[in-house]
C-alpha cells in the first residue's frame, strides 16, 4: 500500500514520465506521459529507457502505433483517456499501445462491424443510427445481390449489421453490408424477432476477445443467435422470449464479474 | 511518505475536523452512477455535493456547430429555482476551464455537454463543480490533455488562509479565491476572485492551492483505480 502511494506520488510530480513497459495493464490517467523503450539492434544488452528518436535520419527507428487514448507528444506518448494501458507486440517493431477504457459513447472506426437502426430512406441511401455523433450513410447497392433493378427490402426501423468503409472525424461515416468480394458474409438486415440491448464498449471488446470463454458457456445453455456490434449493441435471439431475456441478463452481468464468479453462475444455470 | 499515508487514511474515514496533513475537507466521488449519460460522476467535498453528467461526442445543432472542434456546453442547475446570473457566470468559468484541457479538435462538428446539478451547497461550490465535471469527463472517455481540479481558498480579516472553506467561512472572509489547476504541472487554468487582497496574498493562495491540488489528483487516481479494479 505504501509502495503504491509512492508510485502515484512519483507519477504526479511535474516532468516525470514513466516508461510504458512498467505501467502495462495498469490504470493510466489523462495527462500522463509515457517513455518508449529504445530498441536498437546493437543496444539490446543495456537497453535503458531513453526517449525514442522519431526523426527519419536516425538508425534506431522503431515503429510504434498509438492506439485509442494515446497521442504522440514530441518523443513521448501522451495519455488522453483513463483506462488500462495495453500493448500488443507484432512480429517486428515496437508494437501497438492503447488504452482500454470503459466508455459508452461510440466513435466510428473504419473496419468496425456495428449494429445500426435505419432512421430514414432518402433516394438511394439509407441513414443509419449507429450511436455516433452523426448517422452513417448506407447505399442501397451495398447489399448482396442488389442491383439498380433489384432493391433490397429495407424499411425504416430495421436493424442492420454492417461494416464501416469510411469513418474519420471530418467525413460522414459510410457503411456497407458486403465484403470486398461482394458477399454478405453474415451482414445485412437482422431478422424480425430478437432483442437489442446496449452495453459498454469495453464489454463488447471483452466478449469478442479470442480468449473469452463467456460465449462458449452461453452457447452451451441454449441454442441461440447472437450479433455483437462494436458500437455497444448486442442483438440476441433464443427459442423463447424467456430464454432471450435470461441470455441478455447474463451478458450484461458479465461486465463486473471475475472469471471465477462467472464459472459459478454458469454452473448454477446449467443445473437449473 | 508517512504524511502521504496519513492523508490517505483520512480520505476514507470521516467528514470531521481537518487533519494536520491535509487542510481540505473530506472528499468522496462516485462514477458512472447514471445510466443515460455517456459519463457521470458525483463529487462530495465536505457537505457540498454536485452531480455531473456528460453527453458526448454527440450530434450538434447546426447553429452551434464549429467546423474544426467540438462545441463544449456547460449547464449548471441550482438546487432550487431557475438558473440566474450567478449560475451563468459559473457555467462560463467551467466551460473555459474545460476548453483548455479537452482535445476538442479530435471530434470536430460534435457537441460535448456537461450538466451539473447542485445537490447541496456548503461552501466551495465552484471548486466542487469543477471536480465533478472533471471526473464525469474522464468517465465519458472524452480525450483530455490533462486532468484539472478546482480549489477555493479564503483570506480572513486577519490574513489567515483557509483552504476549501465552508459556507460560513466564505461569508465572513475578506477575500474568496477559486483556482483551476491542471495535473501535468499544476499550471493555472482559471481563476476567479472576490474581495480585497494584496499581490503577495494572491501568490500565497496560489501556492497553497497548488500544494492542495496534489491531494485532489491523488484522490482522483485512487478513485479511478478503484473503478478499473473491477474489470
Amino acid at each position: 500500500m505504501a509502495q503504491a502511494a509512492a508510485v502515484a506520488a512519483q507519477s504526479l510530480a511535474p516532468g516525470k514520465a514513466r516508461a510504458a513497459r512498467t505501467v502495462l495493464d495498469q490504470v493510466v490517467l489523462p495527462g500522463e506521459e509515457l517513455l518508449l523503450p529504445e530498441q536498437d539492434a546493437e543496444g539490446l544488452g543495456g537497453a535503458g529507457e531513453r526517449p525514442l528518436l522519431l526523426n527519419p535520419g536516425a538508425r534506431s527507428r522503431v515503429r510504434v502505433v498509438c492506439g485509442p487514448g494515446l497521442r504522440r507528444c514530441g518523443d513521448r506518448l501522451l495519455v488522453t483517456k483513463c483506462g488500462r494501458l495495453r500493448h500488443k507486440e507484432p512480429g517486428g517493431g515496437g508494437g501497438v499501445y492503447w488504452v482500454d477504457s470503459q466508455q459508452k459513447r461510440y466513435v466510428p472506426v473504419k473496419g468496425d462491424h456495428v449494429i445500426g437502426i435505419v432512421t430514414a430512406k432518402s433516394g438511394d441511401i439509407f441513414k443509419v443510427d449507429v450511436g455516433g455523433s452523426e448517422p452513417a450513410s448506407l447505399s442501397y447497392l451495398a447489399f448482396e445481390g442488389a442491383t439498380k433493378r433489384n432493391r433490397p427490402n429495407v424499411q425504416v426501423g430495421d436493424l442492420i449489421y454492417g461494416q464501416f468503409v469510411v469513418a474519420n472525424k471530418d467525413m460522414e461515416p459510410e457503411m456497407v453490408c458486403i465484403d470486398s468480394c461482394g458477399r454478405a458474409n453474415g451482414m445485412g438486415v437482422i431478422g424480425q424477432d430478437g432483442l437489442l440491448f446496449k452495453v459498454t464498449l469495453g464489454l463488447i471488446r471483452k466478449l469478442l476477445a479470442p480468449d473469452c470463454e463467456i460465449l462458449q458457456e452461453v452457447g452451451k445453455l441454449y441454442p441461440l443467435e447472437i450479433v455483437f456490434g462494436m458500437n455497444g449493441r448486442i442483438w440476441v435471439k433464443a427459442k423463447t422470449i424467456q430464454q432471450t431475456l435470461i441470455l441478455a441478463n447474463i451478458l450484461e452481468a458479465c461486465e463486473h464479474m471475475t472469471a471465477d464468479q462467472r464459472k459459478q453462475i454458469f454452473s448454477r444455470l446449467a443445473e437449473s | 511518505m508517512q504524511t502521504e499515508s496519513k492523508i490517505r487514511a483520512e480520505y476514507g474515514t470521516d467528514s470531521g475536523p481537518r487533519g494536520p496533513g491535509c487542510s481540505l475537507r473530506h472528499f468522496a466521488c462516485e462514477q458512472n452512477l447514471l445510466s443515460r449519460p455517456d459519463g457521470s460522476a458525483s463529487f462530495l467535498q465536505g457537505d457540498t455535493s454536485v452531480l455531473a453528467g456528460v453527453y458526448g461526442p454527440a450530434e450538434v445543432k447546426v447553429s452551434k456547430e464549429i467546423f474544426n472542434k467540438a462545441t463544449l456546453e456547460v449547464i449548471l442547475r441550482p438546487k432550487i429555482g431557475l438558473p440566474g446570473v450567478a449560475e451563468k457566470s459559473r457555467e462560463r468559468l467551467i466551460r473555459n476551464t474545460c476548453e483548455a484541457v479537452v482535445l476538442g479538435a479530435l471530434h470536430p462538428r460534435t457537441s460535448i455537454t456537461i450538466v451539473l446539478q447542485v445537490i447541496s451547497d456548503a461552501g466551495s461550490l465552484l471548486a466542487c463543480c469543477l471536480n465533478a465535471a472533471c471526473m464525469a469527463l474522464v468517465d465519458a472517455g472524452v480525450p483530455m490533455r490533462a486532468l484539472f481540479c478546482g480549489i477555493t481558498c479564503v483570506l480572513d480579516s486577519d490574513g489567515t488562509l483557509v483552504l476549501d472553506p465552508t459556507a460560513k467561512q466564505e461569508k465572513e472572509a475578506r477575500a474568496v479565491l477559486t483556482f483551476a489547476l491542471d495535473s501535468v504541472d499544476q499550471k493555472l487554468l482559471m481563476s476567479t476572485t472576490k474581495g480585497l487582497y494584496s499581490d503577495a496574498e494572491l501568490q500565497q493562495c496560489l501556492a497553497a492551492a497548488q500544494a492542495a491540488s496534489q491531494h485532489v489528483f491523488h484522490f482522483y487516481r485512487e478513485s479511478l483505480q478503484r473503478r478499473y479494479s473491477k474489470s
